[in-house]
């Protein structure tokens, strides 16, 4: 186990950073809006509350025992010694935040974004398991994904881990570089939709006998669009208190950031624009809609490290390959994602890590970063999406995920919470049969 | 055939971890990693495959 001293961080450092990381929990209501939006009208209060839910079950997991896994760089940590290299594989904190320091440490402000950033992990695998996951089920499979999935990945990211290593100890670049979260947050949210959308299986009426899916159209493409504005603004605040944090970014520079945010977004939304406006001959809202997000998380990974034209394509790449993610899900793989969790979250998070290593431009002692990065995927591939599938898998066993047929027939609103989101708009019997 | 590509993908996480933790050049580093990553990917395909909605059943 070691322990080194935590690096400071300047006074204008520390207090831009609580500004950025207050403004993260937009970025959770705006995924909360989405999913809510892309959603049936008959499930609109179910979604809502299980946002708020998962994201209090996600923070209290993380309070209880996700931070003692993750720990911050610098902190207590196991280390292995391999080939004569140590090797941080889990941090060595006490829970509770026991062993957090006090009064505006970096470890406190991290420890601070994180828990905001759990939460918005958590609020990912919401979108694939629309119109059909029980309230109870999401908030156990939240609790294990900030208890355990999230935290081991994101020390290894983050917190000092052997990730972060691979510069120092195989001379891979600078080690794995991730500055906002987009493998960390997003790919590891979006592969846990995955697993959720595959337990879960697709909602009832979406397939026909001969595969062929229906169109399930999101109940308010105005929830959805707001959504991603309030994203935007969520965004900032992670991108640019994780590149201070995580990435040793100056307070100069998250202007920078900023517009590398920004360009991202808007050149993925109109990819996903123009394709969607050259294959069915007019815009799609809610592919639109998933092209921006699916920028803003392949931002969160070069929003540090590319130039705004390198952001700005990294950006229109993502807005493509999430358009053409979520047909090929939904046609070809018979996954229903009614949200496009998976494709936004998962497909953009991945090319977002590997846009860092293929975009940044070179510099002496840089060899090698696209191998680190690449590992950083493999990471995901072949760890995360295991273990959360397994667990989730193992939760599905003891605690049926799938709400019953009757809960699906009816909507999750009534069938859950006894009443609706929107009550004015239910067409009762007497109502058509007087005059 | 789930579990095969549950397999192969761990199989092909411990290809890439093996590599960066016993290989020191970066070149065969990175031959392994991307040796790694395929073997992950046929995994995927395995996986994805085996979750395919089976058609004739309606939902």
């Amino acid at each position: 186990m070691t322990h080194a001293p935590v690096p400071g961080l300047s006074e204008t450092a520390a207090a831009l950073c609580v500004v950025f990381i207050f403004l993260v929990p937009l970025a959770a209501a705006g995924i909360s809006l989405i999913n809510a939006g892309l959603g049936r009208s008959r499930s609109a209060a179910h979604a809502m509350l299980s946002s708020l839910c998962v994201f209090a079950v996600a923070v209290l997991a993380y309070f209880f025992c996700g931070f003692s896994w993750q720990g911050f760089a610098a902190g207590p940590a196991h280390v292995v010694t391999v080939a004569g290299k140590p090797w941080n594989w889990i941090a060595a904190e006490p829970f509770f935040f026991r062993g957090l320091p006090p009064e505006g440490s970096p470890a406190s402000l991290a420890a601070l974004l994180q828990m905001f950033s759990v939460g918005l992990a958590a609020l990912i695998p919401l979108g694939a398991g629309t119109d059909r996951w029980r309230l109870g089920a999401a908030c156990a499979s939240s609790a294990l994904l900030a208890g355990w999935t999230y935290p081991i990945f994101a020390h290894w990211v983050w917190g000092g881990g052997w990730l972060s290593q691979l510069g120092v100890n195989c001379g891979l670049g600078r080690g794995f570089l991730d500055a906002g979260g987009a493998s960390s947050i997003q790919a590891l949210g979006g592969l846990t939709a995955w697993s959720i959308a595959c337990i879960l299986g697709p909602r009832r009426g979406k397939y026909a006998m001969d595969g062929a899916p229906a169109a399930i159209p999101g109940h308010n493409a105005v929830l959805v669009l707001f959504g991603c504005f309030l994203a935007l603004a969520g965004w900032f605040g992670l991108n640019c208190a994780g590149s201070i944090l995580f990435a040793g970014a100056a307070p100069g520079a998250v202007a920078g950031v900023a517009i590398n945010t920004t360009l991202s977004a808007a050149m993925a939304a109109l990819a996903a624009a123009a394709i969607t406006r050259a294959r069915f001959g007019r815009p799609d809202a809610s592919l639109c809609a998933n092209g921006w997000v699916g920028g803003l998380v392949a931002s969160s990974a070069v929003c540090a490290f590319l130039s705004p034209a390198a952001s700005a394509l990294a950006g229109l790449v993502a807005g493509a390959l999430v358009t053409f993610s979520v047909e090929w899900l939904d046609m070809h793989l018979g996954v229903d994602d009614p949200g496009g969790s998976i494709s936004v979250h998962a497909v953009g998070g991945i090319w977002g890590v590997l846009a860092v290593g293929l975009l940044a431009r070179a510099t002496p002692g840089d060899s090698g970063q696209l191998v680190a990065q690449l590992v950083g995927v493999a990471t995901l591939l072949g760890f995360v999406l295991p273990l959360t599938y397994s667990l989730n898998w193992l939760l599905n066993r003891c605690y049926r995920q799938r709400v019953a047929a009757e809960g699906e027939r009816q909507g999750m609103d009534l069938y859950e919470l006894g009443a609706g989101a929107y009550p004015e708009f239910v067409i009762h019997r007497e109502d058509l049969t007087q005059g | 055939m789930r579990i095969a590509g549950f397999l192969l993908l761990l199989a092909g996480w411990g290809i890439v971890l093996s590599a960066v933790a016993l290989l020191r050049p970066v070149s065969p580093i990175a031959g392994f990693v991307m040796a790694g990553t395929g073997v992950e990917v046929l995994g995927l395909v395995l996986v994805i495959r085996s979750h395919r909605f089976p058609r004739g059943e309606r939902r």
